[in-house]
């Protein structure tokens, strides 16, 4: 590099431009928190509802039995088995297709194939765990996924 | 090896270095799944392999970036490390937590996990890469500020130079972003928004400082260039890291419902991601051309060589390929996205752990490099875990375009598991391709003991060497 950049420019320039996206950051994500209300669905979490436990229960059997390590959720998880932001949708939305599903997945898996396992989860488990993936379905996700497929 | 505490790094070193075996072990078997839907079902099931695998890597990195603290900041600071004791606590502390977890995630299903270990009171786990039970994740966070309070005070009172100031910005800011690790609201949206402030500000934010601070050290030492002109190109290349990484978070955002405005906002700085890693390539070749020595670690500057460039194509061009929000449309949450994350990871992070590794292991040995046997095994085995994670990135990328095209971008979208058994070929060819991974990682771990032996006994080789 030319000797007239010196070092003390490119640490002014590492400062002064972390700094400032580093801010700009910070404003956007305020602003992203103004727009989210009308866009994650929010209205349906009031715990006070029976809904909103439902889904805040679904949500932490989702977490405490990592679905996420094989499935995607908005497109995030592992890539092993289907997208389930929109597998309300792709079920007809049916809640009770989801849980049919869950529910009837072989302890001992499929031969030589990928199988979910068995998780024996009791019929309220399996509501809260089909009302927190009705829920992710409605979240405004920009048009993602390209169709119904995943 | 200047200072005593130094020594201290050693450790880390090599509980890195097993941490990687048994990640590419369970990778291995992850890969097998992917073919053979059934093995070891229902004894470990994928997830539980894909847990081992990202969290042993994490951790495994974790540990030489520590490492790398404890034996670059004393020889920076010309100083002791403030408590060497301390470090040398942290790491049986750290080892034996990340060795319960994973024996958690082996032995206990994931669920009674949970339960046992109180994720009630503040659950945190269950999202990705961040599976660790909650009680994990403060042990991390207690051993992350003891480490950084070590290095921070050795730096305070010693001499300050940009590679360690810049490894302590970058660090301060690891332990910072991880806090996020704790916030996990039930709206989803708000959960995968500030996820991200943990996994992409780590990853292509102040880790790049950490790997940068690195490679400068690594550049110094084994050079002779003037640190000040390698000082300054730090500055330069850290500053596009983050002038683009930040706001390139955006790239995360187009599909978890956040406005539409990420879908610009990510897509011009994200587009810009790889500046950074173009100019560390550029960097890295033209200190090693104007060198002022030639060092006797060969090795080491082939890693650090190799750092550059396989990150700029992992990170940089693989990133780039599916950055676009047009783009991601199609490809996201697909094999695409694991083609970049595999040679991301490796090219970045994997690499400049083994290159500080190689620099610093023979001194912390007593010697400055290793014997000339032990450096050929060591660049094999470059050689062959850097092809093999090209083609296994190829493969992935094949499997992930034939994916897009079948379930997405078709007239007449097929399901899921439909596609996933089209395109198993490229599942075989990368499993493939990850035997050979191992067989590198073999031929690596053999010249360490190469190294051992023919310092054991010199005159062999040497002897042997100079009749040649």
């Amino acid at each position: 590099m030319p000797q007239t950049f010196t070092k003390s420019m490119a640490r002014n320039i590492f400062y002064g431009g972390s700094l400032f996206f580093l801010l700009l950051f910070l404003a956007l994500t305020f602003d992203t928190s103004r727009a989210l209300p009308e866009r994650d669905r929010r209205d349906q979490l009031d715990t006070a509802s029976e809904v909103g436990q439902k889904i805040a229960h679904g949500k932490m059997l989702w977490e405490t039995n990592n679905c996420i390590g094989c499935h995607s959720l908005l497109g995030e998880g592992a890539y092993f088995a289907p997208e389930l932001g929109n597998v309300y949708v792709r079920f007809g939305n049916s809640k009770d297709a989801i849980k049919a599903f869950i529910r009837s997945r072989p302890a001992e898996g499929i031969a030589g194939r990928r199988s979910m396992p068995q998780f024996n989860f009791s019929d309220e488990e399996l509501d809260a765990i089909a009302e927190f993936l009705k829920y992710s379905s409605e979240i405004n996700t920009a048009g993602w996924p390209p169709n119904i497929q995943g | 090896m200047k200072y005593k505490s130094q020594a201290v790094a050693k450790p880390y070193f090599i509980a890195a270095i097993a941490l990687f075996v048994a990640q590419i072990l369970f990778g291995l078997i992850m890969g097998l799944q992917y073919v053979i839907g059934d093995f070891l079902f229902p004894e470990i099931p994928f997830n539980v392999a894909r847990m081992v695998h990202t969290n042993t890597l994490i951790v495994w990195l974790l540990m030489a970036f520590m490492g790398a603290s404890y034996y670059l900041v004393p020889e920076e600071a010309e100083r002791e490390l403030a408590a060497p004791w301390l470090a040398v606590a942290m790491f049986w502390i750290f080892l034996i937590a990340a060795g319960l977890t994973v024996i958690g995630y082996l032995f206990v299903p994931y669920s009674g996990l949970a339960k046992m270990t109180g994720n009630a009171i503040l659950p945190t786990m269950g999202r990705e890469f961040l599976e660790q039970p909650t009680i994990t994740k403060v042990g991390i966070v207690i051993v992350a500020l003891a480490f950084l309070a070590n290095v921070a005070l050795t730096v305070l009172k010693g001499r300050k130079t940009v590679v360690s100031l810049v490894l302590l910005i970058g660090l301060t800011g690891l332990a910072v972003f991880f806090l996020f690790a704790f916030y996990n609201p039930t709206n989803l949206v708000l959960d995968k928004y500030y996820w991200w402030w943990v996994v992409h500000l780590w990853v292509e934010g102040v880790w790049e400082l950490i790997l940068g601070a690195i490679l400068a050290f690594v550049l110094i030492k084994t050079t002779g260039v003037d640190r000040e002109v390698i000082e300054k190109w730090l500055y330069v290349i850290i500053a596009m890291a983050l002038i683009t990484g930040i706001i390139g978070t955006g790239h995360h955002y187009y599909w978890i419902g956040a406005p539409e405005y990420w879908q610009w906002w990510g897509s011009i700085f994200s587009a810009l991601e790889p500046i950074p890693f173009f100019l560390m390539t550029i960097f890295a070749f033209n200190m090693v051309n104007r060198r002022r020595r030639n060092h006797p670690n060969k090795a080491a500057v082939l890693w650090a060589l190799g750092t550059a460039v396989m990150a700029f194509l992992g990170a940089g061009v693989w990133g780039f390929l599916h950055t676009l929000a047009p783009i991601n449309f199609y490809t996201h949450g697909t094999q695409i996205t694991a083609a970049h994350g595999h040679l991301a990871f490796f090219g970045a992070y994997v690499l400049i752990s083994l290159t500080i590794i190689s620099y610093a292991m023979p001194l912390l040995n007593g010697r400055e490099a290793n014997s000339m046997r032990s450096q050929v095994l060591e660049m094999w085995s470059f050689w062959l875990m850097a092809v093999s994670m090209v083609f296994i990135t190829l493969f992935l990328t094949a499997a992930g375009i034939l994916q897009v095209y079948l379930q997405r971008f078709n007239e007449a979208p097929q399901q899921f598991m439909v596609v996933q058994d089209k395109v198993a070929l490229f599942y075989w060819l990368r499993e493939l391709a990850g035997v050979v991974f191992l067989i590198g990682l073999v031929v690596y771990i053999w010249s360490f003991f190469a190294a051992a032996k023919d310092a054991k006994e010199p005159a062999v080789s040497s002897e042997a060497a100079a009749s040649a």
